[in-house]
């Protein structure tokens, strides 16, 4: 049996210029899985524009065949595959049905035919498809390609692929020489494709050659992890940053633990969805550009809800920490079922622009997402500006006088109710720029605010209050540490130990990394 | 009322501890506790309504849920006793923390975590009880079967004995209350820092419980009941010794509350609560009250969640959410804190108000439970029995 597609494929090979005849239709559209991919092989080599339109259609599952006859679906109307010429549809007509392998050859062949188009992006795309699955049938075609390329980079991905396929070939020198030529290459896929075939493989100096092949790989690969790692945990640690600066700001200053602090940022996110909506209804050509306003629309947001809230509920409980918790938890609440009475209780979906999607590939294995690196810039510039507003302003200096002596500052004229609503507006207002910031990398839902609320505080108890030195180093570390424990022993099982070596940690330090010096008996 | 003031000043509420601002602390008025005779535990009235409580709860409402036929309006129906038991556990909850909380001036917000510790405990022997009436019709537990485990993790070692698992009923939320307590109280975490780190560990915990390799049956917990002591566990006369049983314990608590609050301890923890600071340069050694009620506080609500799982049949680490631990703290908050009655009360006002909104308005329910705490905090720092003591006292005067 095998022989025999073999010997037709030899034939169909031997005879390139011949185009798409019927039987070849028939043979690819129906019968045995085995048999379809033997003939889909058999064409390949010499695809015309009808083969690959019928292969397209059978990828979309657009054909339909009867005892004599296949035929190509399309907008409802019927199509002979060989002559184009548009054919009745036999009552009696039954659609082709592909099962998971067949589906990842046709895949495959169309990939294979892409290799041959003549921009070379969609070459670059088509031989990535190829890397996943490679198989020797394919082979053929691929020297064709590779002789063919002219990009180097191009013409580098194909020989590995060939690379890949030869692998697997029978001939000893061909999977040495295979070997060799894999280790050159630093990609996840590759080390796979390698570790598979140790397994198989019998013969002890080719066992070697992989070995040494795979060494290479893993010494490369190893570089992209362990950055990868620094890099997702310094990403987490910037939205913990941003997280934290609110809540060191309204802690810090008024000793209030804001438990509606999530919620805030979740206003923010949602002031981001509303701003998106906007620029796509009225001005879509400025799309692109919404984030820029969605920037000061998310702190404007966020602080407006949060001076409301200072002047309407948690005025009334300064001195009493404990209730103020209690009473920001039931904020909490009620601004969740807000949005979800306004915005339904389903995540809704905010669209990265066009020049926070993608990212840089600094490795084989390390893509720096465009967003996450957006945001690291974004903590830093909201730091730096939070960091400038105290340290320079007037506001500033109000604030400070006031978290260090409020009676002594009230004595000296200032207004201190009046800095305690704009300091919470502040925090809250920075809260809503985290918010807006995690739009852009995450879902987009009522429970927002819920999933980071736990950590913040972390880092501001961490951190210690007064301070945002202490803020921005528990933030980053505690970002780092978490993704590091992550890579070792799991998401859960690393958030837990965190917890407990904060808890032990703050055995040490009580009041934190970077406590305000005091006399005070209980510190 | 008894002769030892349940009452606080309100102004001594709020420790001066916790604040950013410290203010001068009201001087602690126990003067009438101090006095000559000798606090009784209760006064007579209050006796007769303990007494009188007693025998509602073990004659009363077994007699009008299964004697009573069920067409009369006298008929107390399965759901209501159930809603009355399930409340019941939670009344114990809100009891513990009120000692923690309105007594000591810490509080939790991981409460859920010594609840749930209580109600797995249970539900281990409870799952093995099940025995082979399982899905799978074998001798494990069906997760367990179903994560094809052959033989039983070491903390289910005695989970077939009924008289063991009781015992870690008491001893599982106990021991991890004393050392995390321990450790917590050492190093002097007081105010929102302890909130804040009792958050994180109900939390921790609440991961923890999910994976299906810590062996509790992961997010789906433990359901699916059949039997305790051999007994089934469905049926009506089950149903209703679990209730007298739940309702003695609530009771009984209430009264070693009492004693508790109205002891030379209780004054001390209460002394901890006004000016922690005065009570060490006094020569008291605050940690071991302070860590002492913390242990009662917990076991307490760990045998509340041993008493829930059984009548309410399912137990899951939706328990130890942070928002789970929360809501304890209102139910005291509501009913008055510092009183031992308060949290009671504020148990069944607020699960009586949230099954009734659940059903009747579903969305609204979060928007009342928010305003609750929010109007509780702002205009009843001392929650519904400050309000009717205050309109005693405006009628009298």
């Amino acid at each position: 049996m095998r022989w025999f597609f073999l010997l037709m494929a030899a034939l169909v090979l031997a005879a390139p210029a011949r185009a798409l005849t019927p039987a070849q239709a028939r043979a690819l559209a129906t019968g045995e899985v085995e048999s379809r991919i033997a003939a889909l092989n058999a064409v390949l080599p010499t695809a015309d524009d009808a083969a690959v339109a019928l292969i397209q259609a059978m990828a979309d599952d657009a054909v339909k065949f009867t005892d004599s006859v296949v035929i190509v679906m399309k907008d409802g109307k019927g199509f002979d595959p060989v002559s184009g010429a548009a054919v009745a549809v036999p009552e009696a007509a039954e659609d082709v049905i592909n099962n998971n392998e067949m589906r990842s050859e046709l895949d495959a062949a169309l990939a294979s035919i892409k290799l041959f188009s003549p921009d070379a992006k969609v070459r670059a795309e088509a031989i990535k498809t190829l890397a996943g699955e490679p198989s020797e049938s394919k082979l053929p075609l691929i020297e064709k390609a590779y002789a063919a390329e002219a990009v180097p980079a191009i013409k580098d991905a194909i020989g590995h692929v060939r690379a890949a396929m030869l692998l697997g070939s029978a001939d000893k020198a061909k999977r040495l020489d295979a070997a060799k030529s894999l280790g050159d290459s630093g990609t996840p896929a590759t080390k796979t494709l390698l570790l598979e075939r140790m397994k198989a493989e019998t013969d002890p100096e080719v066992r070697a050659a992989i070995g040494v092949a795979l060494g290479a790989i893993e010494g490369r690969l190893a570089w992209g992890e362990r950055l990868g790692v620094i890099f997702t945990g310094i990403s987490l640690g910037s939205i913990l940053l941003l997280v934290a600066l609110g809540l060191a700001i309204t802690y810090g200053l008024m000793g209030v633990i804001n438990m509606a602090h999530g919620e805030l940022m979740m206003i923010g996110a949602y002031a981001t969805y509303v701003i998106q909506n906007l620029f796509r209804a009225y001005w879509p050509g400025g799309f692109d550009y919404y984030v820029l306003l969605a920037v000061p629309a998310s702190f404007g947001a966020a602080a407006l809800v949060g001076a409301v809230l200072e002047r309407s509920v948690i005025r009334w409980l300064y001195g009493r920490p404990l209730e103020t918790l209690l009473a920001t938890w039931g904020i909490s609440l009620v601004l969740q079922q807000a949005v979800r009475s306004i915005f339904g209780a389903q995540n809704v979906p905010v669209e990265n622009p066009a020049w926070l999607s993608g990212g840089v590939a600094a490795m084989s294995n390390l893509t720096l997402p465009y967003n996450r690196l957006a945001i690291i810039a974004f903590a830093v510039l909201v730091l730096a500006g939070v960091s400038a507003l105290i340290a320079r302003t007037r506001l500033g200096l109000f604030v400070r006088g006031v978290t260090q002596n409020r009676k002594m500052a009230a004595c000296m004229g200032v207004n201190t109710a009046r800095i305690d609503t704009y300091a919470f507006a502040l925090g809250s207002g920075i809260a809503g720029l985290a918010g807006c910031a995690l739009s852009q990398v995450g879902n987009v839902g009522p429970d927002l605010g819920q999933g980071y609320i736990v950590d913040s505080f972390m880092v501001v108890v961490l951190g210690g209050v007064g301070q945002l030195a202490g803020t921005v180093y528990a933030a980053l570390g505690l970002g780092v540490l978490n993704k590091l424990l992550e890579g070792w022993q799991g998401a859960v099982l690393a958030k837990i130990m965190v917890l407990v070596f904060i808890v032990i940690f703050i055995q040490k330090r009580p009041q934190g990394i970077f406590a305000m010096k005091g006399r005070s008996a209980e510190a | 009322m008894s002769a030892v003031p349940a009452s606080i000043p309100t102004a001594a509420l709020p420790s001066a501890d916790e604040g950013v601002a410290p203010r001068p602390v009201p001087p602690v008025q126990t003067r009438s506790a101090a006095g000559a005779h000798a606090p009784r535990l209760l006064s007579v009235r209050s006796w007769g309504a303990v007494l009188l409580a007693l025998v509602v709860v073990a004659i009363g409402v077994p007699l009008l849920n299964l004697a009573v036929p069920a067409g009369s309006a006298f008929h107390a129906s399965d759901y209501a006793v159930q809603l009355v038991a399930k409340i019941m556990c939670y009344a114990i909850c809100a009891l513990a923390m009120d000692l923690i909380w309105g007594y000591t001036g810490i509080l939790s917000l991981g409460h859920g975590v010594f609840f749930a510790l209580g109600g797995y405990s249970m539900g281990m022997y409870l799952m093995r009880q099940i025995g082979r009436d399982g899905q799978y019709r074998m001798d494990m537990p069906d997760f367990m079967v179903f994560l094809n485990w052959k033989t039983f993790p070491w903390h289910w070692a005695v989970s077939d004995s009924f008289i063991a698992q009781m015992a870690l009923v008491v001893l599982a939320p106990g021991l991890l209350a004393f050392v995390f307590g321990y450790f917590a109280f050492r190093s002097r975490i007081k105010g929102v820092y302890f909130s804040i780190i009792t958050q994180a560990m109900t939390y921790a915990a609440m991961l923890l419980f999910f994976r299906n390799e810590t062996g509790f049956g992961g997010n789906n917990g433990f359901t699916d009941f059949k039997r305790i002591l051999g007994i089934p566990i469905a049926t009506p006369s089950m149903r209703m010794t679990l209730f007298v049983i739940t309702g003695c314990t609530l009771i009984g608590f209430f009264v070693l509350a009492r004693w508790l609050v109205s002891s030379k301890f209780g004054r001390v923890l209460q002394a901890i609560r006004d000016a922690e600071s005065r009570v060490m340069f006094t020569g008291y050694d605050p940690i071991r009250y302070k860590l002492a009620i913390w242990v009662i506080s917990a076991v307490m609500c760990g045998v509340a969640g041993a008493l829930y799982v059984p009548q309410i049949g399912i137990i899951n680490p939706g328990e130890m959410s942070p928002a789970a631990s929360i809501e304890i703290a209102i139910w005291a908050a509501v009913g008055g804190r510092g009183t031992l009655i308060g949290p009671i009360i504020g148990a069944f006002f607020v699960n009586g108000a949230k099954s009734w909104f659940t059903q009747a308005f579903p969305e609204f329910w979060l928007y009342f439970l928010g305003a609750l705490f929010i109007a509780v905090t702002i205009f009843l720092p001392r929650g519904i029995i400050g309000l009717l003591r205050r309109n005693k006292k405006e009628s009298a005067s």
